[in-house]
Order: structure tokens, then C-alpha cells, then sequence
């Protein structure tokens, strides 16, 4: 089973803290993958606008490397930072890396006074396209293209993925960072199958194996929407939904728990807002999740948040104190990341739960789905 | 000798070793009570008298002689007309064990004499087709060994309801609820339906057992479902009750029953469940219903409309209307009118190769509800041999293509889509009703399976009793004559029915807990299912599995 460690900070930190939790973590798996997810960047050599979008991945040749750059380029992508990964190989049993990259750049001209949406859509585009560019003999793996996110993925123990891109000596910072360590267990291995997954900022990780997986993939992609795609991983989707509830339907966070594990008839009849649930839970049939997962995840703002599944078959808890919060799959993951939080304030959730981090990270919300739901429509 | 003209002897004569079916008595154990020849439904037996020779010996004597006994026995029909259909209420009756119809191992020549008078053989049943059918032959197999744990079929808590009615879009659904517009009206019903039999079909015992149980399917046990009527109308007094809403009141091109219902209407206490208008049926796409005037009593005619005593064959279309889009618009939106948009109307057609269309018609129509879809395996009360036997178009290939086909549009689900046809031919019903889910269909129609589990019925795929036609059921299920319906006791029915589906969802958790699914039913999960078969896994798109 997936270990998973969120830590969110008001100061930025070194994403080798989160590494540490993942080794404390370490006999739950079997050290077949890494993915980690930093937001809220700070480079060492640089001083980073938030407004540059970063992209993140690996060119495994370098021809591969060129046809991306000379793609950036030509799309009138102004380069204004390349940060080159003090690398250590030999640790890891990867060999076709030809450069690990993570470049920020100045979107073009056109879109310098478009709309945000305008802006994500264009990123998105670009991000697909690029994947697209990879090719058997000249892979290209393309992460994430979005201003101050970046990721990295790896096969291998977190620990040495770390030492092999140096990731302990302070060039790389962020306020958030998720650890995922493990491939997927039940369909082909491929990079992208590793958690966390990215769609225009919002990101999400999970541990446990999704059960409804075909049915749902199979209706996100009749929605025909760009993003929607890829899907080597069973998980995948649970990044999409959350996507979907935000952006196409434009809920509250907390509707995603109502979509992906919602209450029943009996428990909604009590509910203030039962009907319009129930009509919720209809029309959202198709994403329920069966479980068994814990889904941690940050949106573009900075929040950070943690649901189960409803029948609350995988372990995930969240604790810390004023300013740094943690969230793991396992206690000591937590214990690791933060040795000297309020113990008081630690918490497990139960299936009725969500956790919210909020952007300033002074304390918890914990929100239950018997509790009335935040939207006017609703009432 | 004799003259071979003054033997009885004609073109259609046969022996008892030609029937399908062959009564074996045994005069031994044999006390002439008479039960069997007075319960043959075809009076396939007689008493007759025969006379036996006993050999008179007397050895002291040096002379032989014969003496005779005549007695009364048990006779076997060779008349094509009153041929054994095997139903064995004869073996059932017997108190010694002393009579029972086995079947004929040699050549049924019977088949060839089956258009006496001109009519080719019809009869009532499903497809005479045996063996294992392809939804009996898919497995589930999606059990995760690596992360996922097996849930607790009989511990953890499930949710086996499916919803009938249209189900909007989440962006639509969300438009509506800030506009204040309509929200089409649905039901959360247990997935496995019981077909539509209808009210002149069926008689008024079986009728009222299922009623009966299916209340108490709902009002004890919790278990949402739901029964259709077929054609043919409702009992006055059931529109009037509150059990309407265990009902799908179905109308088709012959209308019977409709003026009941309509008249009723101001009067209903609470709305049935839904309204299946049907425009086609599996055992034979493109023709009508068929009700023989055998079973036109007082009270189907009445509450039909028509005369006692005729035929009632149903057009196969509605002649009313100029075609078919235009029809399943109209008839849709008028239904749905007249129950104030608040009950789901869907369409009933042939599982054929124009099903796709009409889904895709259905998708663009805010009236439509559902879709039904039934396939060749279906059961009927009355038809032709060669329809029932030979036309139509299996349900598994065509509610798939009808699956894939509106998940390509990510519309899958909003206009859910029921099969029917040859759930539970072998009794595998639980099995092959979640296999056709899996496959993409939101709930299954069972009627034949109904009968069988819940009322005895005796046909089978071997050509068995299948008189459902004539109004002399054996069991009393299809008949309208009080001395042969009298034989079912409603109660019993009722407590088979709610028996059948109290296990039916057992076995539907038993299915649904390994693959780890519980909140929801797994629609279209087809990664858990698989077939040994890989010219069927490549046209149904599942896996390819050995």
C-alpha cells in the first residue's frame, strides 16, 4: 500500500523533511516509486515571481531535450529560469535521465492580460502538447506547467531519489510539499502512474487501490475535456473529480466529499440540505469512489485537505500547530515531519470527514458532511 | 387378414413412442383414484377399459385354455391435439407413485404435425434454445489480492438500488437547482425488475401473490422493487391504492387497459413508479402481443374494452402515429404530462440493431426516461413457434454497444438502460442479472424466472409444458378459469417472491463484495468481468479470460 506525507508551511522548507517521513514510513511499502509535488517555490539561485509557470519533468534523451525547448520556444515561451539539479546518479537504477528540468518561464505577450482561465487553459495546452512530443526512442515526460508548482517522479527509495537530485542542501524550497512512494500496483509501470497527479494546480494523492476506476475514467473522458486523459493510473481520477467539482461545476470544496462518498438516503433525510444532496448524489453517481482510499491533496491557493473513504479502510492522520501542519498516511510519517507539534491537536477523521488546511495555516477546519453545506443553491 | 382400409391408420397417426413426452404408469401400484387424468391440463390420459388374457393351465387335466379379466388402466393420448407437454401434475397427484411422463428419446414426430388446420404451432415460454447461454458463461474476477480488501458481504453496509428515470447532467442538474427548473423525476429501485406480465396474461391469483409480495418486499424487508404490468391494464381497485407506486403501468400499441387508468387517475392515492410505453418485445421484434381468446374472460374484457372471448392480438407499432421518432416523442411527452412530469415515462424496444438510434433520440428528448431493451431470450405468453424460437436479437451485444455508445458521449447513465431477455434462463439469475449490469445495463426485467421461482411454473428450454397460451396453465398462473387458477394460493406467492429477492440481494452483495464496490452498483465496471470466449470478449469488450 501507497505511504503519502503532506507538510504546508509558512516558511518554505526543504522537500528532504518530507523525504525523512517517508522513510520513517518505509516498512509499509516496497520503495517502487516516488512522486513529490512542491508549491509555493523558493530557488536558492533565484528570485522567483509566482506568476512564472514552472515546468517539470525529465528528458530522457537529448534530442528529446531540444524538441522540447525548441517547442517553448517557438510558442514564444520566454525562458527565465533553468535550475540545474545537482545530480549524484548511481543511486538509483534509472539510467536513461538525460536531465531532470525544472524552467520557469514568461507565458507569451498575448496572454499577458488575459484572464486567469484564459491563462490555465493555454498552460494545459501546452503541458498536453508537449507530452505529445515525447516518442518511443525520445521520451520526454512531462509532469506539471503551472506558476509555482513543480514535481518530480522517480523509480526508486525516496531517500535515494533524494540524494540523487541533492535535494537536502537548500536549492529547492516550497510551503507544500506531498510525498507519494510507490508505483501503481495494478495496471503497467510508467512514471506518470505515480502519484501525485496535476491538473491546472490542483493536485491529489492516494493510497489504497480505486475500485470504481473504469466506470469513472470512462465518463471523464466522454466529457471530452483536454485534461482529462492519461489515466496509466487507477487513481488518476480522483485528482479529475476534484478538478471537475471546482472548475467545470464550480462547488466548494467540501462538495467533494458529498460527490465522491455521499451520505445515505437515511442519513440525507436528516440533513438540512438533503434534497438538493440527493439530486447532488444522482447526478454525480458515476464518481462515486468504493474505496479504499485516503486522498490528500493541495489547490492553487495554497489549501491543503484530507477525506477518506466511506467506509474508512485506509489510515490517514493530520497533526502540527500554528504556521506548519502535516498529513500522513501513518502517525509516525506525522511524528517525523513534526517532532514538536501539539500533540493535542492531532486527528484521525473518520468517513464523514474533510480536513482543510487553510492558506494560513493557523489552524484545522474540520468539516463534516452532516454539517449544512456552503452554497447558497443549496438552501 | 384384415383389410389395411379398416385399420385406423392415417397421415398424422402416431404411437406413443413418436410424442415428445411418454407416460409411464404403473399398473402395479396403480389404485385408479383418478387424480391424474382429472388434473392433465391436456387430458393427455384417459381411463379406459382393457382386457387382459390369463392363461388357463391345468396340467392334470392335458388342457389349455384362456381366461379373461377386463379392468380399468391409465391410457396415453397419441392425437396431436391432446399430446403430454411433460408438465407431470400427473406424478405430482399421484398418491403411489405410479405415473409420470419421461421424455421421448427418439425422433419427435410430432413437430411435423405442429400446423393443424392451417395455423402453425404457437405456444407460450421462452426459446427453446439449452445449454449454458453467454451471460451464464461470464465470470467476475476483479478481485484485488495487492491493496484492495474484500469487503464483508454479510457485515459491511450496501447500496444494491439503481435509479429509474432520466438522470441530468451534473452541470445541468446544478442550472436547474439555482433557475428553479424541472428536475425530471426518478426512483431508486431495487436493479432487479419484475418484467411486465401482464393483468390478462397472468391470472388474478398469481397477480395478486405478486402484488402482494412485492409490498412486502418494500414495506418489510426494504427492498425497493417494483413490478410492471404489461398491457392490459391494472385492477380498478389497484389504481386506487397505495401500492400503485410499486408499479410500472405499461401501454402498448393495443392500449387495453388504458381507459382504466386514465379514468382512475383523479382518483390515485399516490403515482405508480413509472410508465414503459412499448413499442416492441424479444421473442418477436416487430410483431404484436398476443392474448388468445382462451384467456378473454368477463374480467379481462371488461377492463380491456373489448369483447369475452376473442383473440387479442396488439399492432406491432402504434398505428397512430406516422413514425417512430415521432411516436416515442409524443406518446412521452403526453404521459409525462399527464402524470405532471413527476413520473418517469421510458420506452420498451426489440433488442435490435436500431437501438443505438433510438438511444441517441432518447438522449436529445427531456421526456424520455430510460430505455428498455429486450432481448430473443425473452418469455411471452403467446406466440408463434417460429418467433419466439427463431426471431430476434440477443440483449447482451446491444445493451453493450448502447453502454459504449453513450459513454462515448459521457452520457452514460443518464438515460439508464434496462435489459431483458433470458435473466435467470438457468436460474443463474442473481449472476447473469450482474453480469448484464456490468456490461453497462442500469437493472434487469425478470418474468419468466418470476413465475418459475415464485409460482412453480414448470416450462422449460426442452419444450415443456409451455401452454401458457391456452388458459390451462397446470399450475393455475396463466389461466383465467377459476377451477384451474384456483390451484395457486396467493399468499404463497407472495411469501416465494419476497424469499426470491431477499436472496437475490444476498447474491448481489456476494457479487459486489469481492470486487471491493458497496456504495454504488457497479454499471459498466467491466474491468470485473471476463469470458472464455475471445470472440465474444472482443465484441463485448471485456476481458479475454482462461
Amino acid at each position: 500500500m501507497c505511504r503519502l506525507a503532506l507538510k504546508t508551511a509558512r516558511e518554505p522548507f526543504s522537500p528532504y523533511e518530507v523525504l525523512t517521513a517517508m522513510e520513517a514510513m518505509k516498512e509499509g511499502y516496497d520503495g517502487s516509486g516516488l512522486g513529490l509535488l512542491l508549491r509555493g517555490m523558493e530557488f536558492e539561485d533565484f528570485k522567483y515571481n509566482p506568476r512564472f509557470p514552472i515546468l517539470s519533468g525529465i528528458a530522457h534523451t537529448e534530442k528529446a531535450w531540444y524538441r522540447m525547448t525548441d517547442y517553448m520556444e517557438e510558442m514564444e515561451y520566454e525562458l527565465k529560469y533553468d535550475h540545474r539539479f545537482a545530480m549524484q546518479p548511481g543511486l538509483i537504477d534509472s539510467t536513461d535521465r538525460y536531465r531532470y528540468f525544472m524552467r520557469a518561464y514568461r507565458m507569451p505577450v498575448e496572454f499577458r492580460d488575459e484572464s486567469d482561465e484564459m491563462r490555465e487553459t493555454e498552460l494545459l495546452r501546452a503541458r498536453l502538447a508537449l507530452r505529445k512530443l515525447s516518442t518511443v526512442e525520445d521520451q520526454l515526460t512531462i509532469f506539471s506547467f503551472y506558476p509555482d508548482v513543480a514535481m518530480i517522479k522517480e523509480v526508486g527509495w525516496p531517500m535515494q531519489i533524494g540524494d540523487t537530485l541533492c535535494l537536502h542542501d537548500g536549492q529547492l524550497k516550497s510551503r507544500i510539499c506531498m510525498a507519494q512512494g510507490r508505483q501503481n500496483t495494478n495496471y503497467g509501470i510508467n512514471l506518470y502512474a505515480c502519484h501525485p497527479f496535476f491538473i491546472q494546480g490542483i493536485s491529489t494523492m492516494t493510497n489504497g487501490e480505486n475500485t470504481a476506476f473504469v466506470p469513472i475514467r470512462d465518463w471523464l473522458l466522454g466529457k471530452n475535456f483536454a485534461g482529462y486523459t492519461g489515466y496509466q493510473s487507477d487513481s488518476e481520477v480522483f485528482t479529475h473529480i476534484l478538478h471537475y467539482t471546482l472548475k467545470q461545476l464550480k462547488l466548494p470544496l467540501q462538495a467533494y466529499k458529498h460527490i465522491i462518498t455521499p451520505l445515505s438516503n437515511t442519513e440525507l433525510a436528516k440533513h438540512p440540505q438533503g434534497e438538493f444532496l440527493a439530486g447532488l448524489r444522482q447526478v454525480c453517481k458515476r464518481l462515486i469512489i468504493d474505496g479504499p482510499n485516503a486522498v490528500i491533496g493541495t489547490l492553487p491557493d495554497e489549501t491543503s485537505l484530507l477525506v477518506m473513504d466511506q467506509k474508512k479502510l485506509r489510515p490517514a492522520m493530520v497533526g502540527g500547530r500554528d504556521g506548519v501542519w502535516g498529513i500522513a498516511s501513518e502517525m509516525c510519517g506525522v511524528q517525523a515531519m513534526i517532532p514538536d507539534r501539539d500533540t493535542s491537536l492531532d486527528f484521525q477523521p473518520m468517513r464523514e470527514h474533510t480536513v482543510i488546511i487553510p492558506p494560513h495555516r493557523k489552524e484545522l477546519e474540520i468539516w463534516s458532511q452532516y454539517d449544512p453545506f456552503p452554497l447558497a443553491l443549496a438552501a | 387378414m384384415v383389410s389395411v382400409r379398416s385399420v385406423s391408420v392415417g397421415p398424422s397417426s402416431l404411437t406413443s413412442t413418436d410424442l415428445p413426452w411418454i407416460i409411464e404408469h404403473r399398473e402395479d401400484r396403480c389404485t385408479l383414484c383418478g387424480n391424474c387424468t382429472a388434473v392433465c391440463p391436456k387430458g393427455a390420459i384417459r381411463l379406459s377399459h382393457m382386457r387382459q388374457r390369463l392363461p388357463k393351465l391345468d396340467v392334470f387335466s392335458k388342457q389349455r385354455g384362456s381366461d379373461y379379466r377386463t379392468f380399468t388402466g391409465i391410457r396415453q393420448e397419441t392425437d396431436p391435439a391432446k399430446l403430454c407437454i411433460g408438465c407431470g401434475m400427473c406424478a405430482m397427484v399421484c398418491p403411489n407413485e405410479a405415473i409420470t411422463p419421461r421424455p421421448g428419446t427418439n425422433e419427435n414426430r410430432t413437430l411435423f404435425f405442429e400446423n393443424r388446420k392451417g395455423e402453425p404451432m404457437k405456444r407460450g415460454g421462452r426459446r427453446n434454445a439449452t445449454g449454458p447461454t453467454l451471460l451464464d458463461r461470464i465470470i467476475f474476477h476483479r478481485i484485488s489480492m495487492l491493496t484492495d480488501p474484500a469487503l464483508d458481504a454479510g457485515r459491511h453496509e450496501f447500496t444494491t438500488t439503481t435509479t429509474l428515470g432520466r438522470i441530468l447532467s451534473p452541470e445541468e442538474f446544478l442550472k436547474r437547482t439555482v433557475s428553479g427548473g424541472w428536475i425530471p423525476p426518478t426512483r431508486e429501485v431495487f436493479p432487479f425488475i419484475i418484467g411486465s406480465m401482464s393483468f390478462g396474461a397472468l391470472s388474478p391469483n398469481m397477480w395478486l401473490g405478486l402484488l402482494q409480495g412485492v409490498a412486502y418486499c418494500n414495506e418489510v424487508l426494504g427492498l425497493p422493487v417494483v413490478m410492471c404490468t404489461g398491457e392490459g391494464g391494472c385492477p380498478p381497485w389497484v389504481l386506487r391504492s397505495p401500492y400503485l407506486k410499486y408499479i410500472v403501468l405499461q401501454i402498448a400499441s393495443g392500449y387495453f387497459g388504458w381507459d382504466e387508468i386514465i379514468r382512475a387517475i383523479p382518483e390515485m392515492q399516490c403515482l405508480p413508479a413509472a410508465i414503459e410505453v412499448k413499442y416492441g418485445q424479444g421473442a418477436k421484434p416487430g410483431d404484436g402481443g398476443l392474448l388468445m381468446w382462451h384467456k378473454v374472460s368477463k374480467l379481462i374484457a371488461r377492463l380491456r374494452g373489448v369483447p369475452e372471448g376473442v383473440d387479442l392480438p396488439s399492432p406491432p407499432v402504434h398505428q397512430t402515429l406516422y413514425s417512430i421518432e415521432e411516436s416515442v416523442m409524443k406518446m412521452l411527452q403526453t404521459l409525462s404530462m399527464a402524470f405532471e412530469h413527476k413520473v418517469p415515462v421510458y420506452p420498451k424496444i426489440s433488442a435490435s440493431t436500431s437501438a443505438k438510434s433510438v438511444l441517441n433520440n432518447l438522449v436529445r428528448n427531456p421526456y424520455a426516461a430510460g430505455l428498455m431493451i429486450d432481448g430473443i431470450d425473452g418469455g411471452t405468453g403467446a406466440a408463434y413457434n417460429v418467433s419466439m424460437d427463431a426471431t430476434g436479437h440477443p440483449v447482451a451485444s446491444c445493451v453493450r454497444d448502447c453502454y459504449l455508445d453513450l459513454a462515448k458521449q459521457g452520457k452514460q447513465n443518464e438515460i439508464p438502460i434496462f435489459a431483458a431477455g433470458g435473466i435467470g434462463k438457468n436460474g443463474n439469475v442473481a449472476q447473469n442479472g450482474m453480469a448484464m449490469i456490468m456490461l453497462g445495463a442500469s437493472g434487469v426485467h425478470i418474468g419468466k424466472f418470476i413465475m418459475q421461482a415464485a409460482a412453480g411454473c414448470l416450462g422449460n428450454e426442452k419444450n415443456r409444458c409451455n401452454v401458457c397460451n391456452l388458459g390451462i396453465c397446470p399450475k393455475g398462473i396463466t389461466s383465467q378459469n377459476p377451477k384451474l387458477y384456483r390451484r395457486l394460493d396467493p399468499d404463497k406467492v407472495a411469501e416465494r417472491v419476497s424469499e426470491v429477492f431477499m436472496s437475490i440481494n444476498t447474491e448481489v452483495k456476494k457479487i459486489m463484495a469481492p470486487l471491493g464496490r458497496s456504495q454504488s452498483l457497479p454499471i459498466g465496471m467491466s474491468d470485473a468481468i471476463g469470458i472464455a470466449d475471445q470472440a465474444a470478449a472482443d465484441r463485448l469488450h471485456i476481458q479475454y479470460i482462461c
